[in-house]
């Protein structure tokens, strides 16, 4: 039900002045679909947000999808450094 | 696609699996509050790969599996009515209600349609003006402002025909009643991602505190999956109680308040009735003075009384994290997707179905 689906924001639509809502195409990996984009309201042509139930909940932080694969990256490394009895505990600060 | 493969990484999963049991200490019980990510972690196998370290219990975010019986017979009652037509969510329509489910209305024909979206029963209604659209409004905090912004395009456009049957619920009181509960083992939760996404997750912190239990908001992929429960152990390891946010790239501390206000705006806080886990204060929303008239229970009339719960289903104790799945002596037996006992072995969420779906039924009825 909570599903979200992330997709690249490809159009928006002039919004119709009947009831005001913003609305644009997204495109899901080669599949395009109109989407509800009231609750983000600044979002512009090329970014990625999340839609659940035809409607984007979220814009998709690039910056923090990159750093998190990075760090995860991190751990591994410093693991392979210390060997397997390394204490990875102290290796990341937390997220947060 | 984007954001997808790349959190589906095996090699960083491994490292990641291994990284969990470097850690001091457990096992710990671990339980992820919504069902979504219940499916992520039996369908990446991780409870297997963190045996002895780690033990998942499976929470109660599952919004089709907590809709009340009572509700669900007034869904079936409303699409059987000659004027009305019912839209809903795809899973909603094998969950059975105490006599039928909403596919059994169907087969008889009454007019039910499954709906990708809420706005989209709200310009059904638009385009059928002689017919009553009833939408069958489920969800927690994340399906909210999509079923608020399908009433206030009803509103803004002077749809008179349109109505929701409202069943929103709230995770964190439920939540907290897990926490209250005198054999409650749970001692960290993943906390679901877009629900936090809607909401923030300010109001976790008091949680955390009070019943010294950390939380970590967790997205859904694999990679996701396995870093908060990494967070989560490195707080239990250090004993800290505190809030992470693992899925940084949706979830910001206060939420998106354009989402949530919009909510708010159409819904407010009431107490409401979970199936399997009964009454719970301030746990669910219902439609403000203002938009009334959009609440179906208040525009059509019910008889007669709802009836109970088939007595073989355990969901109650599944949905409460006190009873895996594949411990129930229906699962698999009386109870199948096809001939369902109960909410959890039809829903998409429901930790039943995902136990049926990836393999972990019992050996006897396999293949």
């Amino acid at each position: 039900m909570c599903l979200g689906v992330p997709g690249e924001v490809v159009r928006l639509y002039e919004p119709d002045p009947r009831d005001g809502l913003l609305e644009g195409e997204v495109d899901f990996g080669g599949v395009r679909r109109r989407v509800c984009l009231a609750c983000v309201p600044d979002v512009r042509v090329g970014e990625y947000v999340i839609v659940h139930a035809g409607v984007a909940i979220t814009r998709i932080d690039e910056q923090a999808a990159q750093e998190m694969l990075a760090e995860l990256a991190r751990i591994g490394e410093i693991e392979h450094e210390l060997g397997p009895e390394g204490d990875v505990l102290e290796s990341s600060g937390e997220g947060q | 696609m984007k954001y997808v493969e790349e959190f589906r990484n095996p090699e960083l999963a491994r490292r990641l699996v291994r990284a969990i049991h470097q850690i001091e200490g457990g096992p710990w019980t671990i339980m992820e509050v919504c069902g979504g990510q219940t499916h992520g972690l039996v369908r990446a196998g991780i409870p297997e790969l963190l045996r002895g370290k780690v033990r998942l219990i499976h929470g109660p975010g599952c919004p089709v599996c907590v809709t009340p019986v009572a509700m669900i017979d007034r869904a079936i009652a409303l699409a059987c009515r000659p004027d009305v037509t019912l839209c809903s969510f795809g899973d909603m329509l094998r969950v059975p209600g105490s006599r039928s489910s909403l596919l059994h209305a169907r087969s008889r024909g009454a007019d039910v349609r499954i709906v990708y979206s809420p706005l989209d029963a709200a310009r059904l209604a638009e385009r059928l003006p002689e017919r009553e659209i009833v939408f069958f409004a489920v969800g927690f905090e994340t399906t909210a402002p999509a079923t608020a912004l399908a009433v206030q395009y009803a509103s803004a456009r002077g749809l008179e025909n349109f109505s929701v049957l409202c069943c929103h619920v709230l995770v964190l009181p439920a939540m907290e009643m897990l926490l209250q509960a005198k054999n409650c083992s749970i001692q960290a939760f993943l906390a679901a991602g877009h629900v936090c996404t809607v909401t923030g997750y300010e109001g976790y912190h008091d949680l955390a505190r009070r019943y010294r239990v950390p939380i970590v908001v967790t997205g859904f992929e694999p990679l996701d999956l396995l870093e908060g429960i990494w967070l989560a152990c490195r707080m239990l390891h250090g004993q800290v109680y505190e809030v992470r946010n693992q899925y940084r790239r949706s979830v910001r501390r206060g939420g998106n308040p354009a989402a949530w206000q919009r909510a708010m705006t159409v819904y407010e806080v009431c107490d409401r009735v979970w199936r399997g886990l009964g009454r719970i204060e301030r746990s669910g929303l219902r439609l403000r003075d203002e938009y009334r008239r959009y609440d179906a229970e208040a525009k059509f009339t019910f008889d007669g009384e709802s009836g109970a719960e088939d007595p073989r289903c355990r969901a109650g104790e599944v949905l409460q994290g006190a009873l895996r799945p594949d411990e129930c002596e229906a699962f698999g037996k009386e109870c199948t997707p096809e001939h369902p006992l109960g909410a959890p072995m039809v829903s998409a969420e429901g930790a039943c179905a995902a136990y049926w779906q990836y393999g972990r039924r019992p050996r006897a009825v396999r293949g």
